[in-house]
């Protein structure tokens, strides 16, 4: 009686087990390509840099527009890289592959947005603090900086997914999802951008990192479920 | 009982609504007639000059309508893409369709009549406040949809990604609504409420809630209309359509 059993747990992997060699293979594929990793980061430094350029070197003005300035060009960076989520996946056929493994593809998809933000969203918010350091802010909103970004872009990666899973083979699929994903990305960019200027005036950013976390928690639990059945429906 | 039941589902068949949304029409367009001249005319004319805003304010008669159908037709259209994609029913995603355009209309009526009054009223066009945010937000939201829905070809793939998009989309309207207490801004709290009385004179009201159903007539109208037409265009293969007399002719 116990020998099937066993062997049946042997076929299926567990949940968890499928969840960490999904984040490792993605990881491992884009280690093998670093390009398409790295051409988002410098994306988002380049998109950083052209601000001073447009406005003007005074420090009191570009303290002020910092927090915004880095928040949209991080929210463009993770857009572009949205592609990379399920499109090559999608062309060799992998997506179908997965779709049909006994493993949920909840818990596949939610491995894919994890691996997607350690690859896109956790080197932004590390690069950030750096990038800040330009916009002449001060230590302490250097670390607010980087703790929204590190709450917040998970959101995105997140919001994103389903985007990106709406537009598999819809041609014009890359403009497209900017169209559908960044009105969706606004509510982040308010409370993300919201908690560095709440900390600039002395309001403490409590507040607002907290409304991240809490939309964080949302897109959680929602995010996978609703890009899964995005997913079927462009694999049908 | 049972046999009215009956009766409703038959309609849900795009072949059984068709001639049925035909004859509703005419009836929701006279309505919308009707109660739109009687509304104008109340503005207009018998509705009194504001003591603060003066002549200016009568452009809430058409702004507060349109700011609600805009935000109303989004939520009925999520509502009509998730019967669509729970019970596969052709006709609620075609209905989910019909009514994106009607709805990304006066979602640009409603910014377009708020910029109109907020400028003699704020001095401004526009002013980065949350409710207008929020509105401009949903009109993003409709665009997407529409974009969405044109840029996949094969219908049925359309209707299911374009149902997802609304129901994730819905999730905007309610920040909408509480955005007013969410962030206090330049933006005049909402002068109609449930819980107090009114702080505006009884035919000033009158005249906007007539000049919201007007809208919400119109809407009906016109995404009936839009309908007959998506249903002929998506069922133009069938037997039905082919004997129909305006398609024969």
């Amino acid at each position: 009686m116990n020998q099937p059993m066993t062997q049946i747990a042997s076929a299926t992997p567990s949940v968890f087990s499928a969840l960490g060699s999904v984040i490792r293979r993605d990881i491992l594929l884009a280690a093998r390509r670093k390009s398409d990793v790295l051409t988002t980061l410098f994306f988002f430094v380049i998109v950083v840099t052209l601000f001073p350029l447009g406005i003007g070197p005074e420090m009191s003005v570009l303290r002020n527009i910092a927090p915004g300035v880095l928040w949209v060009a991080a929210l463009l960076a993770t857009m572009l890289s949205l592609n990379r989520l399920f499109a090559a996946d999608y062309a060799d056929g992998t997506l179908e592959q997965m779709a049909i493994s006994s493993v949920p593809l909840g818990v596949l998809v939610a491995g894919k947005v994890i691996a997607h933000w350690l690859l896109s969203g956790l080197p932004l918010a590390l690069l950030a603090p750096i990038l800040g350091l330009q916009f002449d802010l001060a230590p302490q909103q250097l670390w607010v900086l980087a703790i929204a970004l590190a709450i917040g872009t998970p959101v995105l990666s997140l919001v994103g997914a389903v985007g990106a899973a709406l537009t598999l083979g819809v041609r014009g699929g890359g403009v497209l999802v900017s169209l559908l994903v960044l009105p969706l990305y606004i509510p982040v960019l308010i409370f993300g951008a919201g908690a560095v200027e709440a900390d600039l005036t002395g309001l403490g950013a409590s507040a607002h990192l907290s409304l991240l976390a809490a939309f964080l928690a949302v897109t959680a639990f929602f995010g996978p479920w609703a890009t899964t059945v995005a997913l079927r429906i462009s694999l049908e | 009982m049972s046999n009215q039941v009956i009766n409703f589902f038959k309609f849900s068949s795009p072949q059984a609504f068709y001639p049925l949304a035909g004859k509703m029409v005419p009836w929701f367009a006279a309505l919308a007639a009707i109660l739109g001249i009687t509304a104008l005319y109340i503005g207009f004319f018998i509705a009194p000059t504001d003591a603060q805003q003066g002549e200016g304010y009568r452009i809430i008669f058409v702004h507060v309508g349109v700011s609600w159908m805009s935000m109303l037709i989004y939520v009925v259209m999520a509502m009509w893409a998730a019967i669509g994609l729970g019970f596969n029913t052709r006709l609620s995603n075609m209905m989910a369709s019909a009514l994106a355009p009607t709805g990304a209309m006066f979602a640009f009526l409603s910014l377009c009549t708020g910029a109109l009054w907020g400028k003699p009223m704020w001095g401004t066009w526009w002013v980065w406040d949350a409710r207008l945010t929020s509105e401009l937000i949903l009109f993003f939201l409709y665009i997407g949809f529409i974009a969405l829905q044109s840029a996949i070809d094969d219908p049925r793939r359309a209707d299911k990604a374009g149902a997802v998009l609304a129901i994730v989309g819905v999730i905007n309207v309610p920040i909408i609504y509480f955005s007013v207490q969410w962030w206090n801004t330049l933006h005049q709290g909402s002068s109609v409420s449930l819980t107090k009385s009114p702080s505006m004179a009884a035919t000033m009201l009158l005249g906007m809630l007539l000049m919201a159903l007007c809208f919400w007539m119109y809407s009906i109208a016109v995404a009936l209309k839009r309908l007959r037409v998506i249903i002929l265009e998506r069922e133009r293969h069938t037997a039905w359509v082919a004997a129909l007399p305006e398609v024969k002719s």
